[in-house]
């Protein structure tokens, strides 16, 4: 290539200028916001698109305002958020283990996150801040023991995933265990919880989502550089001033927060985490899973499946079992390309 | 000493649980029952269930034995190569859609779904047999060949309440309530698995040199592939349907048996079966005793003690090399 590439300046900060990427973010973000107006004006009563922008801008009549602002709201809010906590986490592990396979949902941290807020569950709790506090601190663990189980001399490879299924199978014992132990009321409401299902979100679902997002989502952009260099391999990035262990550490733990939050939230969700990054890269053409774009990608298709859950299928499922369904495919497909390219 | 472990194990499955017996009154419970409430419920719950667990430990057993011998793949176990869900997704169909109840028919299907769910993850994952990455192939494709069946099956129970009563069975690994009808029903089908999969172990001595070497040592590689996927596919469905989807045993105890018995797959196959029997009676003994007076499934049981060994088996060595 020659010539100089291009590249935008804000002060002491820039990027290189990258019109595929930006077009890309562009078009998943106003498709972010179409689908969004559309997820707000559909359901058992239809609204049209025009009364619901009257309701967001401040008129609109009782029943409107209702519908809109207290049931789909915050509903579309945690579809937002847990699909943006989902692809950003998704992004950052892929990235760290260099690994297609291992994201969080496939290795096991949204098992034991969704473990932690079982546990919180059928403790009786009712406590906003408990149920999510023991899905991060469920996530966490989950995670520091994968890691460190898979570990010996470095997490390349296979090892992880591996590693990953047993915890994941580790976990969701504990959590059928706790279940027995639980009485009708907990344990009915703790089943419905794991299917990962959307409905019926409030604002005391999307409260700690917003409180984590925010403060991890920085934390992820002060990473971006190092996280890019680190795709490079642990010696240039190490070469080029990257703290190449702490940079891991901070990141795993980010995505990690953010992963188990989205599960405290929803339930687990499976395969968002996973696809969101392997498609965003292909569409944008990068070589590694782009985090934020991955952020993006994983709202768009969350808040898409939402929808056609609730539009398309004769009957409304919980949108867990919509993504394992689509999901899932998806990774054979790709344990298969790669098994032909090392067949070749 | 396997059978003296059997025979210890057995009898703690007869002692323990929420009405504690002593041993002397089981024992007479056994050969001279007088009626009392103790003989009773030693004679028609524990019996029973202890009968039960050997099955679908032994069905669990040498199903492992099998797959591990066919797939030459360290990982293979009926559960995690998503045999279990294929049978646990079909019963759920057969019952919602042509309203199958009875036991028997529940097999059949059951049957059906194991072998569907097989040949899925073997075509996928035998290609690569010889390679690398061929263990690992496998073992991510029975994962989510397990992801897709478990959400399709949970979509089928929520959509239709009135088919859980019926399917429960399917979805929680457990012995608890087990009758001897529950036994007799299963009892052919497991006997026709355990001889299929006896008769084919040798081959499978021949099939662990590598395709080419056991065709050429004239086996028959086809047949014994059918035989062999036939085998788990009974085995593990009476399995499923006894007591449903329990993971980790087929895992285990092959590589227990090698342990014990090297390589030589006649006597692995057999000491499997045994190995998978005391383990899951040991597991849903300890079930019993660990919250007392509540139980915990075994198959809770056996997913936490198996899911450590799945790991240290994952970090112990190459994964290629069986």
């Amino acid at each position: 290539m020659t010539g100089r590439r291009a590249a935008v300046r804000v002060g002491r900060w820039s990027l290189p200028w990258r019109p595929r990427t930006a077009a890309t973010a562009l078009a998943v973000l106003a498709s972010t916001v179409v689908l969004a107006c559309v997820s707000l004006a559909i359901g058992d009563m239809n609204i049209s698109v025009g009364r619901v922008a009257a309701v967001l801008v401040g008129g609109g009549d009782g029943g409107d305002r209702f519908i809109v602002l207290d049931l789909r709201l915050p509903r579309l809010v945690v579809t937002v958020l847990v699909g943006l906590a989902l692809g950003l986490s998704g992004a950052v592990v892929q990235n760290i283990t260099r690994n297609p396979l291992a994201s969080p949902d496939v290795i096991g941290i949204l098992s034991g996150a969704s473990a932690g807020a079982v546990a919180a569950i059928v403790l009786g709790t009712s406590s906003t801040l408990l149920i999510p506090s023991m899905a991060m601190a469920g996530g966490l663990t989950a995670a520091a023991v994968v890691f460190l189980a898979s570990w010996k001399g470095g997490v390349e490879g296979y090892r992880i995933v591996l590693v990953g299924i047993g915890v994941a199978a580790i976990c969701s014992a504990l959590t059928s265990l706790l279940l027995v132990r639980a009485r009708v009321h907990e344990a009915a409401q703790a089943v419905v919880w794991l299917t990962g299902t959307l409905d019926g979100r409030t604002w005391t679902h999307a409260v700690p989502l917003m409180i984590v997002v925010g403060l991890v989502v920085p934390v992820l952009l002060v990473l971006l550089h190092a996280l890019g260099a680190l795709s490079l391999g642990d010696a240039t990035a190490g070469s080029i001033g990257v703290r190449v262990d702490s940079v891991r550490v901070v990141a795993l733990v980010a995505a990690t927060l953010l992963a188990s939050v989205a599960a405290a939230a929803t339930g687990p969700i499976a395969f968002v985490a996973f696809v969101a990054p392997q498609v965003m890269m292909r569409v944008i053409g990068s070589p590694t899973p782009p985090i934020m774009g991955s952020g993006l990608g994983g709202a768009f298709l969350l808040l898409s499946t939402d929808v056609i859950a609730r539009t398309l299928l004769p009957v409304e499922l919980p949108v867990g079992i919509v993504t394992v369904v689509i999901g899932a495919p998806f990774f054979l497909f790709l344990l298969m390309a790669r098994r032909r390219r090392l067949t070749v | 000493m396997l059978l003296v472990a059997l025979a210890v194990v057995c009898l703690a499955s007869l002692v323990v649980g929420a009405r504690s017996i002593p041993l002397g009154d089981v024992i007479a419970a056994l050969v001279d029952p007088t009626g009392t409430a103790d003989h009773i419920a030693v004679r028609e719950i524990r019996v029973p269930r202890t009968l039960v667990g050997l099955l679908v430990g032994i069905a669990l057993g040498v199903g492992g034995a099998l797959m591990q011998g066919h797939t030459r793949n360290p990982l293979a176990d009926p559960g995690i190569l998503g045999v279990t869900a294929g049978a646990s997704f079909a019963v759920c169909v057969g019952i919602s859609a042509f309203g199958i109840t009875a036991l028997s028919g529940q097999v059949w299907i059951g049957i059906l779904g194991a072998l569907v769910a097989s040949a899925v993850v073997f075509a996928v994952g035998s290609s690569v047999a010889g390679r690398d990455s061929a263990p690992v192939t496998l073992a991510l494709t029975g994962m989510i060949v397990t992801a897709i069946l478990t959400a399709l099956t949970s979509a089928v129970l929520l959509l239709d309440s009135a088919t859980i009563t019926s399917f429960r069975f399917w979805t929680v690994g457990s012995l608890a309530g087990r009758g001897l009808d529950q036994v007799t029903t299963v009892l052919p089908f497991f006997l026709l698995g355990l001889l299929a999969a006896l008769g084919g172990s040798r081959a499978l001595n021949s099939i662990a040199l590598g395709d080419e070497l056991a065709a050429s040592l004239g086996h028959r590689l086809l047949w014994d592939r059918l035989l062999g996927v036939g085998a788990v596919g009974l085995l593990t469905a009476s399995a499923v349907a006894s007591a449903g989807p329990i993971v980790f045993i087929g895992l285990i105890a092959p590589h227990v048996a090698r342990a014990i018995s090297g390589p030589d797959y006649r006597w692995i196959v057999p000491l499997s079966g045994l190995i998978g029997a005391v383990v899951l009676v040991a597991a849903d003994v300890l079930g019993r005793v660990v919250i007392h007076p509540l139980e915990v499934q075994v198959g809770i049981i056996a997913a936490l003690i198996g899911g450590p060994l799945f790991i240290a088996l994952v970090r112990r060595r190459k994964l290629a090399a069986l």
